[in-house]
């Protein structure tokens, strides 16, 4: 940058830089590289630094990422309550996945209905202490991957829907279940700013998928009821499929025969099946879905077919296309 | 004392100084490669955006001094964009050139942003008087190449974002951009007209352009 030129001799006396403010380049120079050596050795410190030599794993268990003496049947730590409670998507409050925990402190979890109804021989309506009574809470330590391309191992407290499904009876005809979310624009204020969502939020699964001994309701997390952010006090978890399947705050279950409408699908159809498998061969526009970040760790690891529940779940889906049906 | 000069020097390693310190305090959130990439990647295109700004501010508002920071804007902005860059590749992808390799062939936005980049680096590789000279009146239309790379660092952000409706911010950068592109044709056709629009510009130097020269020049005077 400064006027080193091979041509000295084209260069006139005007141009050439007078030396206090020669000088003054040098120490300005001199100044900005220690600045810069700084600023790089300053990185190799902190969270960066553990990401760019690799120890972040066991710094980050130190720093309460993770709580190691829980883990998943493939051996990987359980995140932590602070982790899985203050990183969520929870759109109904805010896009900020850092921010919901906040915005959600005073969200009234209770008292608390849930009505299963629909193509069923006993629709009922249940509270949360009905459901808690009726049926035995059972911890299950799930991954769950979110179709942003990052995931956690999560223990969760709850009881397989079937369970509750049973209790209600589905007639023949019932083929799917359809969940909805709560709708309360006075508690949640992008029910009120992004009108332009179809709230309340709704989700489904086919009746088969429904009744999986994998499939959870949940109301707790690490033996607590469940955190306002992770979509207290009872939601869903679907840990073979993304993580917008697995519906927080859930009021209504429905058995119905159409396959129904859920709200990401019918946001971005091409972009999220009904389906939505975890299936790392099927790319979508923006996140890799080949791999994935586990919360905690650093680079990313490969994302497995159904979240690596295949063994489980494969057979849900025996001569299905599940690139069409995403 | 040059005000100016010492704000942006200062503005611009504000985004870098925060990054770095909420590394030491652990503060990078639970997914801090995702935190890095949004905070490096709005910098860069705040910073290229403000770079766009200078020589309309110059012209149609007559604030020249914004002249002698837009090469200063326009390097900052790409160092943000290198930053960008280097997280992508190195923290997210483990410089895995396989995968990599996978992501660009696979997502759209990932190209815009890619060529957005390539594009800027020979713009800052030859932002220098040396460059300046050697292309003489290639320089200027080398350096339109920015008018590319911007919008396509503008489309990048826009088709990484999850749902433009709710997440207006790259349909804000897109306004601005295209704002600015207008002003400066504007500015560029009310030049050329029969009335001179920079009556009072100094055109004491030579025939290349004032604006530019006047840029190049001072900006060298005060920068090393």
């Amino acid at each position: 940058m400064i006027g080193l030129d091979k041509n000295m001799e084209k260069i006139r006396s005007s141009e050439i830089t007078p030396e206090h403010v020669y000088l003054s380049r040098r120490r300005l120079l001199r100044f900005g590289m220690l600045g810069a050596a700084s600023l790089g050795l300053t990185a190799c410190g902190g969270q960066i630094g553990e990401m760019l030599t690799g120890t972040a794993k066991e710094a980050d268990l130190a720093s309460d990422m993770f709580s190691p003496d829980k883990r998943d049947e493939l051996g990987d730590p359980a995140n932590s309550f602070r982790v899985i409670s203050n990183y969520n998507n929870y759109y109904e409050f805010t896009l900020d996945k850092e921010a919901v925990a906040r915005l959600a402190a005073n969200f009234k979890a209770e008292p608390w209905k849930v009505t299963v109804d629909g193509l069923v021989r006993n629709p009922r309506t249940y509270d949360l202490d009905d459901l808690r009574r009726k049926f035995d809470q059972e911890e299950r330590i799930y991954r769950l991957r979110c179709v942003e391309g990052w995931s956690m191992v999560i223990p969760w407290l709850g009881f397989p829907l079937a369970k509750l499904l049973r209790e209600v009876e589905p007639t023949s005809e019932a083929r799917y279940v359809r969940f909805v979310s709560l709708y309360d624009p006075d508690q949640y204020p992008n029910q009120r700013g992004l009108t332009f969502y179809p709230w309340p939020y709704t989700e489904g699964l086919r009746i088969d998928e429904a009744m999986h001994d994998l499939t959870l309701l949940v109301t707790g997390l690490y033996g607590k009821p469940l955190p306002n952010s992770n979509g207290a006090p009872l939601r869903l978890a679907v840990p073979w499929k993304y993580g917008f399947k697995s519906i927080k705050a859930i009021v209504k279950i429905e058995l119905v025969a159409e396959q129904p409408k859920t709200l990401w699908n019918t946001m971005a159809p091409h972009e999220y099946g009904f389906y939505s498998n975890v299936n790392p061969n099927r790319p979508h526009p923006r996140w890799s879905q080949a791999t994935e970040r586990r919360i905690g760790e650093p680079g990313r690891r490969p994302t497995l077919m159904f979240n690596g529940y295949a063994e489980q779940v494969a057979s849900l889906y025996a001569g299905m296309d599940l690139m069409a049906n995403y | 004392m040059d005000w100016l000069r010492i704000i942006v020097h200062v503005g611009a390693l504000i985004p870098l100084g925060a990054i770095l310190w909420d590394s030491y305090q652990y503060n990078l959130t639970a997914n801090p490669i995702q935190e890095l990439t949004i905070r490096t990647g709005k910098a860069a295109l705040v910073l290229l955006v403000l770079s766009l700004a200078c020589t309309p501010a110059s012209s149609l508002l007559r604030f020249r001094p914004a002249l002698r920071v837009r090469r200063a804007l326009g390097l900052y902005g790409f160092l943000y964009a290198a930053l960008h860059v280097g997280v992508f590749v190195v923290l997210d992808y483990g410089i895995d050139l396989g995968q990599i390799a996978q992501v660009i062939a696979e997502k759209y936005y990932i190209i815009a942003g890619l060529s957005a980049f390539l594009i800027l680096i020979p713009l800052a590789i030859t932002s220098t008087r040396g460059w300046m000279r050697r292309l003489g009146q290639r320089w200027k239309a080398l350096h339109r190449l920015v008018y590319l790379a911007v919008p396509l660092a503008v489309l990048h952000f826009a088709l990484a974002v999850k749902s433009l409706g709710s997440r207006p911010e790259p349909l804000l950068f897109g306004a601005a951009v295209a704002g600015l592109l207008v002003a400066r044709l504007w500015a560029k056709r009310r030049g050329r007209g029969p009335h001179q629009a920079h009556p009072s510009a100094p055109r004491t130097r030579s025939s290349d352009s004032p604006v530019n020269r006047t840029a190049s020049s001072t900006d060298m005077a005060r920068t090393a």
